[in-house]
């Protein structure tokens, strides 16, 4: 019913919105505001048709992944990432909950930032999507075949993990930095004490090609700024990574002000080649830490956490040619590699003008020794030397540019509330679109790439107000829609997102869709509780541990009707669903458990716990609307007295 | 008040003029076009990794063409594509070949679509029965309550199985459901 009025609705707009077209169409130029002549027809994608873009927006505060479709801005799936997913079991089942282990213990929440896709030759291969969390560092590894998580890597000696996680062109380094300079190792000192005692690290974590597992390989000690953002270098710049930081002034307190004394603060340049010639001659340090590395088997369907204890250190203040400064106006906040390589932009957000470096001069002003000094033995590179041009007065508070395939910069100003479109080598501002509502992130899909797809903006808002039905003081968050093909910009779309959509990456759907998994093969299920048929469902005891052995499929639990638990026990669900048809999960929910449900896909095993207080007997039954007989899929356990002789027995309609 | 009245006065004579103007037809964007936009649903859907269902199962079966088309004539397609769990019993070629003369033909005609869709319907019942559950039911006295609102009777005679007067022939496991293929047509008890 509800889907009904909803599609009613949809068809009444889109009818509105044609009659508003043709009338637009008539007077011939009305190329202003949210319906320009045909928004909703490029926007509008038909029942039973596809998007052509996959957009992975992070969830920001919520610590997970969103996918919605562009241009439609429908939401397909929230990925559990960071934080835990009750309808998804994610970090309540036994098997992902090794998932959120950290140094700390289980952390279940955390602050998701910054997506990007892996990439192969410069170009997104749609393979994994990584992701940092801020709060406690970690970087995930989603797969873009099953849509999970499928790895997170804690990373050590970090505090703020913001500067993170970006892709370099052959997907050899996720790169992860410092946003808050820390003791390290840490120890007990005062806080006054931070200049010069509080350091950053820079984490270059290695893929394997071959499935995507992450490695620390190497980190890079730097002087305590706050490292802000970072992207690699790609074509001529590849095997540099650029970071910008704030706080050169290194302040411990009120940083608004403290932290916003420095007429330039600087664009970190490392030359991560460079690194693994140290690495490799044997110049780096190894320091004891500890940090967890969790990994989900697809096989198993299982997580597991293992504790690390050790990284490899290289030092950028006595290591020569591994790190350069570049002067950047204003506590840099957005650092952006044009497709080409060749130009770094940094958006001083509390500079009048945006800043661009060029990599040829940078190398030019290297090998030529143009230095203004160092700092904590890191050469600075001289401003003019480097200084590819300026985008004079573009707007109020710059702070990220993604590029398209023509030549063309797009920078989000969160203070103006606006994107500009401007040309790269001429610094021209070309036209300017208000997005109303403080942007932060814009995002072109293959944005971090030598091949963006030029089509779409999507700017990433940090507040809606009055954009969509109010829903009290906590309002969506929102995405806007741009088209980008023409010499002017067009707002298309508004879509309303999960909060906080911080940043995002984007790929052709064609890239995607094809490799999605549609269901687990039984014979492939290597869970050590799996149970591949109802003959062999059973009941285990173990002491007070009680194995339930269970299978599903439409439209029945095996066994369903179990006796002999006893109070105190604690009962493991081990749950097999048996279908082997795409889109036929089944769900399973006990009453009084303290967890979640499971939500297991089909030919995939899932585990509860359930610890019975009371005397009686129990329902469980499905929580996912399987079939016609969905309502019938449920079951009963007698639970007895911690003393009692109630022999232990599991039935499906009585055999 | 004045300002108001002014803009309202506007918007009509906007509205006028969209009015005034030819009618212009979007491609898209009518009802009409958003359903030719539309595939079939779940029975246009097939992938190489999940297990075949009802319809699929008996698509593959050169011993069932007559039932297939006579559910595409129907139109129920979707019932058997459906997440079930549903028991089919399917009578063969030649179960269809022993109707009088003539009944298939007539079934098949597009006035006869919802009498079809009824005797069709009335081989499909709720639930997954293999021959193993159907004797089990046997035992127990229960019917089988087809789609079509009929109780059929299940007789157990050593090895042979029926359900209402069909002999089963054989069970297939299907990924929403049974297909047990029969030797009869069921024909509704009303008929």
């Amino acid at each position: 019913m509800k889907t009904l009025i909803k599609l009613f609705i949809l068809f009444a707009a889109a009818g509105f919105l044609v009659i508003l077209t043709s009338c637009g169409q008539n007077g011939k130029n009305s190329k202003s505001g949210a319906l320009t002549s045909n928004a909703a027809e490029r926007v509008f994608v038909p029942p039973g048709e596809h998007d052509e873009f996959y957009a992975f927006i992070s969830g920001g505060f919520s610590g997970q992944l969103a996918i919605y479709g562009l241009p439609s801005g429908r939401l397909f799936k929230i990925i559990p990432v960071f934080a835990l997913d009750g309808e998804k079991a994610y970090g309540f089942n036994e098997e992902t909950k090794p998932m959120l282990q950290t140094s700390y213990g289980f952390v279940p929440w955390d602050d998701a930032h910054h997506p990007d896709l892996s990439q192969t030759n410069g170009e997104i291969d749609g393979r994994w999507c990584f992701i940092n969390a801020n709060n406690t560092p970690r970087i995930a590894r989603i797969s873009l075949k099953t849509f999970e998580t499928e790895e997170i890597i804690e990373i050590p000696n970090s505090a703020g993990n913001h500067s993170s996680s970006f892709v370099t062109e052959n997907s050899e380094y996720v790169i992860a930095g410092t946003r808050f300079s820390v003791p390290i190792p840490q120890k007990d000192i005062s806080i006054d004490e931070y200049k010069g005692n509080f350091k950053a690290t820079l984490s270059f974590i290695k893929i394997d090609p071959k499935d995507g597992k992450m490695d620390i390989a190497f980190q890079i000690l730097m002087p305590g700024f706050d490292y802000d953002l970072t992207h690699p270098g790609r074509g001529k710049s590849h095997g540099w990574m650029f970071f910008t930081t704030y706080n050169t002034e290194e302040a411990n307190t009120l940083l608004e002000v403290n932290a916003s004394q420095n007429d330039k603060d600087f664009i970190a340049a490392i030359n991560w080649k460079k690194a693994e010639e140290y690495i490799k001659a044997g110049k780096f340090k190894k320091m004891r830490t500890k940090y967890a590395h969790n990994e989900y088997d697809e096989n198993t369907h299982t997580a597991t956490s293992t504790m690390r204890k050790e990284v490899k250190i290289l030092d950028a203040s006595v290591l020569p040619g591994l790190v350069y400064f570049l002067p950047t106006p204003k506590s840099p906040h957005g650092c952006d590699v044009d497709p080409s390589g060749e130009y770094i932009v940094g958006a001083g957000k509390l500079a009048a003008s945006l800043t661009v470096h060029s990599f040829t001069k940078m190398l030019k002003a290297i090998e030529d020794k143009k230095f203004d000094g160092e700092a904590y033995g890191i050469p600075i590179l001289n401003f003019d030397a480097i200084n590819a041009g300026t985008v004079v007065q573009p707007g109020l508070g710059p702070l990220h540019t993604e590029f398209d395939d023509k030549g063309y910069a797009y920078t989000s100003f969160f203070i103006s509330s606006e994107v500009v479109k401007w040309q790269l080598g001429t610094w021209k501002v070309i036209d300017r679109k208000p997005t109303y509502y403080s942007v932060g992130h814009v995002m072109i899909p293959g944005g971090n790439s030598r091949k963006p797809f030029g089509k779409y903006l999507v700017a990433l808002n940090k507040i809606t107000k009055d954009r969509f039905l109010p829903t009290g003081p906590e309002v969506c968050q929102s995405a806007q829609l741009y088209d980008i093909t023409g010499d002017k910009m067009e707002l298309l779309l508004d879509f309303p997102t999960i909060g906080e959509p911080h940043y995002a990456a984007a790929a052709p759907a064609s890239l995607i869709a094809p490799n999605s998994q549609k269901i687990y093969r039984l014979e492939d299920n290597k869970h050590p509780y799996a149970t591949k048929s109802e003959r062999e469902t059973k009941v285990v005891r173990k002491g007070k541990e009680v194995h339930i052995y269970m299978t599903t499929i439409r439209s029945h639990f095996a066994p369903d009707n179990i006796e002999g638990i006893k109070v105190g026990d604690k009962v493991y669900f081990h749950v097999t669903n048996l279908e082997q048809d795409y889109d036929v999960p089944h769900g399973i929910a006990m009453i009084g458990a303290n967890t979640s449900e499971l939500l297991i896909m089909p030919g995939q095993t899932e585990t509860f716990v359930w610890e019975p207080k009371q005397v009686g007997v129990w329902p469980f039954y499905c929580t996912d609307f399987c079939s016609a007989l969905h309502q019938e899929m449920q079951g009963y356990v007698r639970v007895s007295p911690r003393g009692s002789n109630t022999p232990l027995k599991w039935s499906l309609d009585g055999e | 008040m004045i300002k108001k009245t002014a803009i309202f006065f506007v918007m009509i004579l906007l509205i006028s003029a969209c009015n005034s103007g030819e009618n212009q037809e979007s491609a898209r964007g009518t009802s009409d076009n958003f359903e030719k936009n539309t595939p079939k649903g779940q029975a246009s859907y097939s992938d190489d990794v999940s297990a075949k269902n009802i319809l699929q199962v008996a698509m593959s079966s050169p011993d069932h063409t007559t039932l297939v088309a006579a559910v595409q004539a129907a139109g129920i397609e979707h019932v058997l594509v459906n997440a079930g769990p549903l028991t089919v019993f399917a009578p063969t070629n030649a179960a269809f070949d022993a109707l009088p003369e003539g009944t298939v033909e007539t079934l098949l005609k597009p006035e006869n679509k919802s009498k079809l869709a009824f005797i069709l319907t009335n081989h499909a019942a709720p639930g997954s029965f293999n021959i193993k559950a159907l004797k089990k039911e046997a035992r127990k006295g229960r019917k089988i309550y087809t789609a079509a609102g009929d109780y059929l009777e299940i007789v157990v005679d050593g090895d042979n199985v029926t359900v209402g007067g069909a002999k089963i022939l054989a069970t297939i496991q299907t990924s929403n459901g049974v297909i047990n293929v029969v030797d009869k047509v069921i024909l509704p008890s009303g008929n």
